[in-house]
């Protein structure tokens, strides 16, 4: 009962905050799942994001449930739904009362600007994080990955969806561990 | 029956709305204003700027919105969990999948082609967030008039606080929030 509750209390917590789209939610995810409680490793959490990316849906609501299921399983995917649901539920259904007031009003407005400004340097830290990961690792392949998907995606808009699967095949193809590193 | 009508119309989006965030938009627009006219084009424009203003995914910020003016309360659940059945079901297959096969060699070649390209994205997702916060919507250039300090100096300030110190990013945005208030009324 404790875990569920866990779960859902820390994606209710993270849901609040996640402005600006789907990936925002991952820092968030990795600092609470994998630094505070440990109960999800960094290799598992980028996999975990490939498949809440390759499925229909809201990245944030995918990656949450998936985590729930890891930890906990069905249950635990539903604790960590309804965790990451209810914020905007609530929020929206509070502003659609006034939400001509709220549009308009230069204070949320200047409170939202400062919000946006930190929220790019969260994911700029995580960014930071794992891009070092990856190079760290030496080896070729994974940063020429890196940086020809950040360019498909940035430079020329080419769609997650596109990037998700061209990747997969390409690590299908040449990314796959030798037979030794298999036995280890 | 409109709460059925929510539900089904939202599972349709939760079920092909790839990509999530700005790629919906069209899916939505078409259900909500086009097929069922629950909300016209202006308060659909005005979701769209309240999700950015706000928390959530904007499918699910939508179908509250819709549900609410349509059926209440109870609409904007029954819209909200349509919105999110699909790709609940749809990513737990999924993972099972993973679990089941993920010690094969061609798995693990795909989830080790597909780390560096979550990084990729994570990156170019954040960029983007930073030329908005920097530029409010206009085309990067060098020149002061368009270009945002306070913004810049938040950004700078919060990166150095979450790299140096570790602070919990929920307090680091919060304050920024606070100092966004103060700073941009002062200017």
């Amino acid at each position: 009962m404790k875990t569920y509750l866990t779960l859902f209390f820390s994606t209710l917590k993270i849901s609040a905050f996640t402005f600006g789209g789907g990936f925002v939610i991952i820092p968030m995810l990795r600092s609470r799942f994998i630094n505070s409680l440990h109960w999800i490793d960094e290799e598992e959490m980028l996999d975990l994001i490939a498949i809440a990316q390759s499925a229909p849906g809201a990245v944030a609501v995918n990656a949450s449930v998936l985590i729930g299921y890891r930890v906990a399983g069905i249950r635990g995917a539903l604790s960590a739904l309804l965790g990451t649901v209810l914020p905007p539920l609530v929020i929206i259904s509070v502003i659609s009362m006034f939400y001509a007031a709220f549009r308009d009003s230069a204070a949320v407005s200047r409170v939202l600007k400062g919000m946006q400004a930190a929220v790019a340097a969260v994911i700029a830290d995580v960014v930071i994080t794992m891009a070092h990961n990856v190079i760290n690792d030496k080896r070729i392949f994974p940063v020429l990955i890196m940086i020809s998907a950040f360019t498909a995606a940035y430079l020329f808009g080419v769609n997650v969806i596109y990037i998700v699967i061209v990747c997969a095949v390409i690590g299908a193809l040449f990314m796959r561990p030798k037979r030794k590193e298999d036995a280890k | 029956m409109i709460y059925l009508q929510l539900f089904l119309s939202f599972f349709q989006i939760g079920l092909f709305g790839f990509g999530g965030g700005y790629a919906v938009m069209p899916l939505i627009q078409n259900q909500v204003v086009d097929i069922h006219g629950w909300l016209d084009m202006s308060a659909f424009s005005d979701i769209i700027t309240i999700s950015q203003m706000t928390p959530g995914p904007i499918a699910i910020n939508s179908a509250t919105f819709a549900g609410i003016q349509t059926a209440g309360i109870l609409g904007a659940a029954v819209a909200t969990l349509g919105c999110v059945l699909p790709s609940t079901i749809i990513v737990i297959v999924l993972v099972k999948l993973y679990i089941k096969y993920r010690d094969m060699s061609v798995m693990k070649g795909v989830m080790s082609g597909l780390r560096p390209a979550v990084v990729a994205m994570i990156a170019s997702a954040g960029l983007s967030i930073l030329t908005l916060s920097l530029w409010q919507g206009n085309a990067p250039s060098l020149g002061a008039e368009s270009f945002d300090f306070i913004a810049a100096g938040i950004f700078v300030l919060s990166l150095a606080v979450l790299r140096i110190f570790k602070v919990n990013q929920i307090y680091v945005m919060l304050s920024a929030g606070i100092v966004g208030l103060l700073a941009y009324m002062l200017v």
